[in-house]
């Protein structure tokens, strides 16, 4: 007998844009003062000048807005989405982290959430200790974690280190550790946010197999958000997918994986840039995105040559080192090429406030077999954060290599990406 | 059907019983908060737990040099020594409560992100890591104190009100926690407060009875002096401890009904900034 344990109805969250204070007492003050004597508002010059603060200035989004579903005991569920569609708000009040605005979640058993690993492991403290912090953290007794003990150090195949101060352990094995504990957590419900980012893929493929172990043989209801379709398709029965807020489908997984990956393409076919230009970001605003001299979400490269030149056009409120990112993937949405030149080469520059414009020009493999194609693209400060992010805002299709004898293969005809020489 | 749910999420907060429930369920979290606090301390610096020591004896040095030789404060009779060194681990106990737990939000808010725990742990957990540095200091205190009396012969001793101690320990730690909760309530919304703390810390600790004994300030200011909290538990402290203070019910009882008070503030506007805090940060 499967039993309903979550019922979210008429959930809400408000954000509010453009604070309402500066965050400061003495720029609050000033402001007073400033008001007070008639003049203008020290702090709104700056922003002024670009012409956004007047636009954004108390805006209020709805981050999720009037979401109901139900999940009965057992169900994996993917939630999908593109950033800014509320996964990580919905996944944020569903653990408690923040409160929602309006609605309520009724749910039966313990919930425990995995939102990002290793949160709370300490780098001073042993494997041993942060086992045990981080299963508190989490929520999990001490005795309980005593038990289980030995099964997620096994699980983790770090024993040798695990008096060794996490400090010194690399990335992988420090994510090893931190997945085995949360994978061991005793709990009806886990909440999961793309953690198997994350890890070598020999262990991305044993988390996911724990998971589904976890789930069939403890009956544990697991929710799952990430951007890998291919990841969802194998670990989850159910698919929920999550547009600006709303709830706009909620069903079986294959059907929510290609209602997702085909609404992006029909999206992108039906949009100009100015739709998404105002993604939120405190302080930088883009006023202009050219792709190919065009400003539509379709671009399309022929005649074997795959070049892309993007000019981004902007401001920025304060100094940032700013560096471009662009990920092509296929139509499951499954990242095929990499383009960083922050990574590649150290290439990143800094802005000061004000106006800005960035070119960046990619030459794509003129061997690329036809197909249609998507892709992200990104401003970030390459390893520390992402200032603004475009995920599948551009459709691209490609017209394949014209080989010799005229024929020109498809990617989705299983002739692969690249069409080699 | 319907009412089966254990638990609900809604937009409102959960009643304090409800709250104290959760901290209790919470409580190997709380231990394992202090462990990591003590262990962390002594593996990053250089002299480990050596700094508790170092810390009030240069203090104290400053205070016999500057309050003690310049001023020419008295000290009621008490050697200067034990004298500042007794107000200084009482203030820094209260003080680094205070200045700890008022940045709790900022100093944490990667964790409170990711993960829900009832928050009030954290500053719990520091007041309780915090106990774990004034309880060696006081330990330094007594041997001190030994010294004095067995090879100085000096007049000084416990008395009876010695069991008031515990009280007093639990009465810091309430006043700096709720202190603590207040300004980190504050600080959320105003994060330019955070720089005042320190100056502000400072400036309550000349207004009580850290460098000064109580009997010696002019009576028309006194009333200055009772009202910091703190004075009526250094003065107790000392009174009970070396034998030589002012000591006065009413002043007790003055600064045990303000922390209650405090607390009570504390706990609500703490309450009310932790739902939502992780959205404004």
């Amino acid at each position: 007998m499967t039993h309903q344990v979550l019922k979210v109805e008429n959930l809400s969250k408000r954000y509010q844009l453009g604070e309402l204070g500066t965050g400061n007492l003495s720029w609050d003050l000033e402001r007073w003062v400033a008001k007070l004597r008639g003049k203008q508002d020290p702090f709104l010059k700056i922003e002024d000048a670009h012409g956004f603060a007047t636009k954004y200035r108390n805006d209020i989004i709805w981050s999720l807005n009037e979401v109901n579903f139900d999940i009965y005991q057992g169900d994996i569920v993917g939630i999908i989405g593109k950033n800014g569609a509320g996964k990580s708000t919905l996944l944020k009040i569903l653990s408690k982290v923040t409160s929602p605005t309006n609605g309520k979640i009724s749910g039966m058993g313990r919930v425990a959430s995995l939102l990002e690993v290793g949160t709370g492991f300490h780098p001073e403290l042993t494997g041993r200790e942060n086992i045990f912090l981080n299963g508190a953290i989490l929520g999990m007794r001490n005795k309980e974690i005593k038990m289980k003990f030995d099964e997620i150090v096994d699980f983790s195949g770090i024993e040798k280190y695990i008096d060794t101060p996490v400090k010194r352990y690399s990335s992988g094995m420090y994510v090893r550790l931190a997945f085995a504990v949360a994978a061991h957590l005793d709990c009806e419900i886990l909440i999961i946010d793309e953690v198997l980012s994350v890890g070598d893929i020999e262990f991305q493929k044993k988390c996911l197999g724990k998971l589904g172990t976890v789930n069939k043989e403890q009956g544990k209801t697991i929710l799952f958000v990430s951007h890998n379709m291919n990841s969802i398709r194998i670990l989850c029965n159910k698919g929920l997918i999550l547009e600006k807020g709303q709830l706009t489908y909620f069903g079986d997984v294959q059907n929510a994986i290609q209602k997702y990956t085909s609404s992006i393409f029909l999206q992108n076919s039906s949009k100009s840039y100015q739709s998404f230009l105002s993604n939120e970001c405190s302080y930088l605003r883009i006023q202009n995105i050219v792709i190919n001299n065009q400003q539509s979400g379709i671009i399309c490269l022929a005649g074997g040559n795959n070049s892309l030149d993007f000019i981004l056009e902007g401001s920025l409120l304060i100094e940032k080192n700013m560096s471009f990112e662009f990920i092509l993937y296929d139509k499951d949405l499954v990242p095929l090429l990499f383009y960083s030149p922050g990574h590649y080469e150290g290439r990143v520059k800094k802005y000061p406030s004000g106006v800005f414009s960035i070119f960046e020009n990619i030459e794509l493999p003129n061997n690329i077999n036809r197909g249609e194609y998507t892709a992200s693209f990104y401003l970030t400060e390459p390893d520390v954060k992402y200032h603004i992010k475009y995920d599948f805002a551009v459709t691209i299709n490609i017209d394949g290599y014209p080989t010799k004898t005229g024929q020109v293969f498809d990617y989705n005809n299983g002739k692969g990406f690249l069409f080699l020489p | 059907m319907q009412d089966n749910f254990e638990w609900s999420i809604e937009n409102k907060s959960s009643s304090l019983s409800a709250k104290l429930k959760e901290v209790w369920m919470h409580r190997d979290l709380l231990w394992l908060l202090v462990k990591k606090d003590f262990i962390t301390f002594y593996k990053q610096t250089l002299l480990g737990p050596l700094w508790y020591f170092i810390q009030p004896l240069f203090t104290m040095f400053i205070f016999m040099f500057i309050f003690g030789k310049i001023g020419g404060f008295k000290t009621d009779g008490i050697p200067r020594s034990i004298f500042y060194m007794s107000g200084i681990i009482l203030w820094n106990y209260f003080a680094d409560c205070v200045t700890k737990t008022s940045t709790v939000f900022k100093d944490n808010s990667d964790l409170f992100g990711k993960v829900y725990f009832p928050r009030i742990i954290l500053p719990i957990s520091i007041v309780i890591s915090n106990l774990v540095k004034f309880s060696i200091q006081f330990i330094f205190l007594i041997i001190i104190t030994s010294y004095y009396i067995i090879f100085q012969k000096e007049q000084v001793g416990a008395n009876y009100f010695i069991i008031l101690f515990p009280l007093l320990i639990i009465l810091m730690a309430i006043l700096g926690l709720s202190i603590g909760l207040i300004i980190s309530a504050m600080t959320t919304k105003y994060r330019d407060l955070s720089f005042l703390i320190t100056f502000g810390v400072q400036i309550l600790m000349f207004t009580t009875t850290v460098a000064y004994p109580l009997s010696s300030v002019d009576k028309s200011i006194q009333w200055i002096v009772e009202l910091n909290p703190m004075t009526a538990v250094i003065e107790t402290f000392r009174y009970g401890f070396l034998g030589k203070a002012t000591f006065q019910w009413s002043n007790l009882i003055y600064s045990f009904s303000f922390s209650v008070i405090m607390l009570s503030i504390g706990v609500f506007v703490f309450n009310k900034v932790e739902r939502n805090f992780i959205d404004t940060i």
